[in-house]
This record gives C-alpha cells, structure tokens and sequence, in this order.
C-alpha cells in the first residue's frame, strides 16, 4: 500500500452547480443500471402478473364468463396489478438508499434534492412500460381483441403512464417513510390488493352494497374504467377526468409527502 | 481564503430533551489533520453532521471552509466531502462505476469522469476490482473506495467520521497511509475516532469531547503532557504489576524511584518505563475509555 501516492491535483477547484438536468440523468442511470442488474425483481415484476393473467383467463374466465371473452375484460385490471408490482420494488431501492450511507453523500453534494428520488421514478416508469408490453404481448396470444385504434392506444399508453408515475411516487415516498427495505415492501404489499376491490376482476354491481361503494369511489376503478373504454370501446362517460384528477392528486401528494421525509430523513443518525 | 477549514462558536444541539452537543468551540486550521476523540455517545457524528450540512444546529455558528453551515449550505456542499461511519457506496455498481457517477455529479465532463475513476482505482490500489461488483469487495477495499469517492473532486475539507471502525489492523495502517497522503494534497481532514491509538498516529492535533463539550484541545505531545510525565513499573515473575511510580523522567529522578519501588522485596522482578499515553488522558478527563458515557441531561437548564 505504500504504492499509494497523494492525489495529484493539489489546486482545490469548488465543485460547480450542475447544469441543467445532469444530475437526474445520473441518477436516472444509476437506476436503470440497478434494475437492469436486479434480475430477479425484474422478472418477477413480469412474470407474476402474467400468471395472474393466465390464472384469471383459464381458471376463473369459464366460471366468470362462460363465453370464453374475460381476457377482454381482465386485461386492463392486470396492467394495473403489473404496475403496481413493478413500483412497489421503487420503494425497496429508495428504502435501501435511505439506509446506506451513499445518501448521506449525496445530500452533501451541491444537488437539487430529490434527483436521486427523480432517478428511481423515471427508470421505475421504463421498467413497468416495458412489462406492461409484455403483459399486452401475451394478452394477444391467449386471445385478447381489442377494438382500439391507433388514437386509442395512445391514449389508453397515456393513462397506463401516468397510473404508473403515480403509484411509483406513492411507493418512492413509502419508501422513505419505512425504515428498512424490508419494512418497505411489507407496507407496500397493502396498496397492492386495491385492484381486487375494483372493477377490474369483476363488475362493481356484482359486490355487495358497502363495498360498492368503495369500489366506485377509490382511484383504481376510473383508471381502469378509462383503460378499458379507450381499448374496448366501453363507454368512458367522465371516468377519464376523474382517472386524472386522480393521478394528479396522488403525484401532488406523494411529491409533497416524499420532500417532506426527504428533508426530515437527514436526522436520522 | 484565509478563513480556518472549520470555526466552531457556542454549537449546540439537542434531540428532545437530551443535550448532544453542548456549546462546542473550536478552530482548525487549513492543511491541518485534526482528530476528534470522544467515547460512544460523545457527540462526534452530530458535529460532523452539522458541519457537512445534514443537521442544522440549535444553537451557536460553525464555518466550514470560511462558509456558514447554516445560511450557505451549499457555498459547503462545493467544497466538503464525507466518508461516513457506513459506507457511503453503492453496491449494485461496480467500483468504477461508483467513481464515473461521483465524478458526473461533481461537474466533471464523461470522458474526464472516467479518465479520473481510473486514475483514483490505480491510486487507491483497486484497479484489479474495478469492474467487480461492490457487494463482492471485502470491508477494507470498500473504505478505500469510500475515500476514493471523497477524492473524485479534491475537497477542501474532507471529513471522515470514524473512518477505521470495524477495520482490521493491517488494513487500518494502509488507511492512515491513504489519509496522511490526502492531507499531503492540501486538504484539511477531520475525523473523529474513539481509537486513541489513531489520533495519536495520525493527527497534528486532537481535541477531546466528553458529554457534548471539548474537554481538551491540543497535540498529541501536549495532552499526554497533561497527565504527568513517566512512570517507572515494578512487575513481578508473573508479569503482574506490583507498584508504579512516577517520574520526571531524567536519571536522577529514575534512580530515587527505582529505589523507591523496593526492588528487592519482589523475587524476580523487573522494572519498565511507562510513558503516557493517550488512554491515560482520555481517563482522566473523560473518568472512562471507550466507554458509552449518558448525555448531559442536568446541564440543559444553563443553555435553556
């Protein structure tokens, strides 16, 4: 070890403001490279809502409809289901950066704070886009038919989307609320029987009474409800607006909650 | 810049009702390696905390490289690096990997990141691991990296918060080899440590923190000056010790104590020369080494 030599360079320079985007473009590297080498995380965030497709199509399809068409039906409620999964593993990294000593570096760095949390968002909405491509992909194989048109299906991207950017930055910022990662995922786990008590499984008015009306007035139903009317040709009414208003308030709150902990988190120790 | 590297007046800081940090003075000097020493509990992270701006104080000013902490956080943030107690790497990245992305995020161009991460792995005696993942690296290679990390940018202060916690030995003396070359580079290190042994090896100077408040401030020399000068052992054919005396050291002084000592009395017996130590120090200014000592509850009220 006595090989190691002083650093050159003995002129200390201020490290500059970066410009620009630089740093989340860092981060959103950093991200991607991580998920990319989490192999299992990302196959399971694929493979498991297939499954769930082929179990709810095959197993439960011929009792739900016996016309052989709920594949039509349970599609859009599996993307979400996708979405969900592959965002709950957001709050696994955020709680693993919190919990790691790396944050700590990163907060005495002059950067704007939350370009590591912009990091983990941007490539958690790659990722989920990426399944919920191969979810559609096997859809068609066991014979999903939508009636959408190309207008549609950008839509219908656009909601998926933003359903994503929602619930990841619900997940980064339960992330940063839990403790560990561990704890993390246990919280996240909740959130993710919300589709059951939607309409994506089944029609609302086959529930009982009580629970009708937490399936009607929770965010997971319009969501799915606008999904479903761009790429089934249901009727949309003004479930979009409220697919949106939705979305819109869970990033709001979430960004709002996430900066809250971000800056409080710094007294953990 | 002639500001000192670090100045310190009156910090305080309290979480709840239990006083950390209780009106802390203290200057460093630039260049200088100054060593923080304080048992479990004594408030050595809270003041590297506040001074790399992760906790801001309740009471009192501290500069960081002639900036304030607390109204130009980020005029701080340009010119500090923090190794802290873990690690600060990431494991799913490859070393150089690691060391490309701190380069990025300290302003320097793709192409220079790089140039930079190779030369730093090479420095830091790591280049064989460079494309290994972090996970895979054992804990001294990840407190080198650590340090590389700090060094992507050159700081004007680094600090490291107990940087050989957990550290084997033979690793821990490559440490203390890597941070003297830092401080060879001009830059201020400040560290804390509850190894005595390390801040008489490494630092210039060294102040002693008990309880939240700097109980001494001082070189090595100077503080183990503090507690008396040799003291001559008496021991036994086991190796027991039967009587210690001290001394001032010249060989008058060591002849009366030898004398003292009843030599004779003892079958076997040999006599040493101790001199003081730092633990010594420590014990008498803090009452216990290395020990977690509770914070200062009773003293909340003179602060309040």
């Amino acid at each position: 070890m006595t090989a190691i030599a002083a650093p050159a360079a003995a002129t200390t320079v201020p490290r500059p403001h970066l410009r620009g985007f630089t740093a989340e473009a860092v981060f959103v590297r950093r991200s991607m490279t991580q998920s990319l080498r989490d192999g299992e995380s990302l196959s399971m965030s694929i493979m498991l809502p297939v499954m769930l497709m082929l179990l709810f199509t095959f197993v439960f399809g011929g009792a739900l409809d016996p016309a052989g068409s709920y594949v039509d039906y349970v599609v859009p409620g599996i993307i979400l289901l996708c979405a969900g999964f592959g965002a709950a593993t957001t709050a696994t990294y955020v709680a693993r950066d919190m919990s790691s000593g790396i944050i700590d570096r990163f907060r005495t760095m002059p950067l704007r704070s939350g370009a590591v949390l912009t990091g983990h968002v941007i490539s958690s909405l790659a990722r989920n886009l990426l399944a919920t491509a191969v979810v559609i992909g096997v859809a068609l194989l066991v014979g999903f038919r939508p009636s959408a048109g190309v207008a549609a299906w950008v839509g219908a991207t656009a909601v998926i989307a933003l359903y994503i950017l929602a619930i990841t930055y619900l997940f980064a910022a339960i992330g940063l609320a839990a403790g560990s990662p561990e704890a993390a995922s246990g919280y996240g786990f909740i959130l993710l029987f919300l589709p059951y008590l939607s309409s994506a499984f089944v029609p609302v008015d086959t529930m009982p009474t009580w629970l009708q009306w937490f399936a009607d007035n929770q965010p997971i139903t319009p969501i799915i409800e606008t999904i479903r009317g761009l790429l089934m040709g249901t009727g949309l009414g003004t479930e979009p607006l409220w697919a949106i208003g939705w979305c819109a308030l869970i990033i709001a709150g979430s960004a709002v909650w996430g900066a809250w902990l971000f800056g409080r988190k710094s007294g953990r120790r | 810049m002639n500001a000192p590297a670090i100045d310190i007046r009156g910090l305080g800081k309290s979480f709840g009702r239990s006083v950390v940090l209780d009106g802390l003075d203290l200057t460093v000097p630039r260049g200088e390696i100054f060593a923080l020493l304080g048992a479990n509990g004594a408030g050595k992270t809270t003041t590297i905390s506040i001074l790399t701006t992760l906790q801001r104080p309740d009471r009192g000013t501290a500069a960081v490289a002639g900036f304030d902490v607390t109204t130009n956080p980020d005029a701080v943030r340009q010119r500090i690096a923090l190794t802290g107690q873990s690690a600060a790497v990431d494991d799913m990245l490859t070393g150089t990997e690691n060391l490309v992305m701190l380069g990025r995020l300290s302003g320097l161009s793709p192409r220079r990141a790089r140039a930079r991460a190779c030369e730093l792995l090479d420095r830091f005696a790591l280049t064989d691991a460079a494309t290994r993942g972090v996970r895979t690296y054992s804990g001294g290679m990840r407190r080198r990296l650590d340090l590389a990390l700090s060094f992507v940018v050159v700081p004007d202060v680094l600090f490291l918060d107990e940087p050989t916690t957990g550290v084997d030995p033979r690793s821990r003396r490559d440490l203390w080899e890597v941070i003297r070359s830092l401080s060879d580079a001009g830059t201020t290190v400040f560290l804390t440590t509850q190894y005595l042994e390390e801040a008489d090896q490494l630092a210039d100077r060294v102040a002693v923190l008990d309880a939240g408040v700097i109980v001494a401030t001082g070189t090595p020399t100077e503080l183990k000056a503090l507690v008396g000068t040799d003291t001559v052992v008496l021991t036994d054919a086991d190796g027991a010790v039967v009587r210690e005396i001290p001394t001032d050291g010249s060989v008058t002084g060591l002849r009366a104590a030898i004398d003292e000592l009843g030599v004779d009395d003892v079958p076997g017996a040999e006599v040493t020369l101790r001199r003081p130590t730092l633990d010594d120090v420590f014990l008498s200014l803090t009452g216990a080494p290395g020990e977690a000592s509770a914070p200062a509850f009773d003293t909340a009220e003179e602060f309040a």
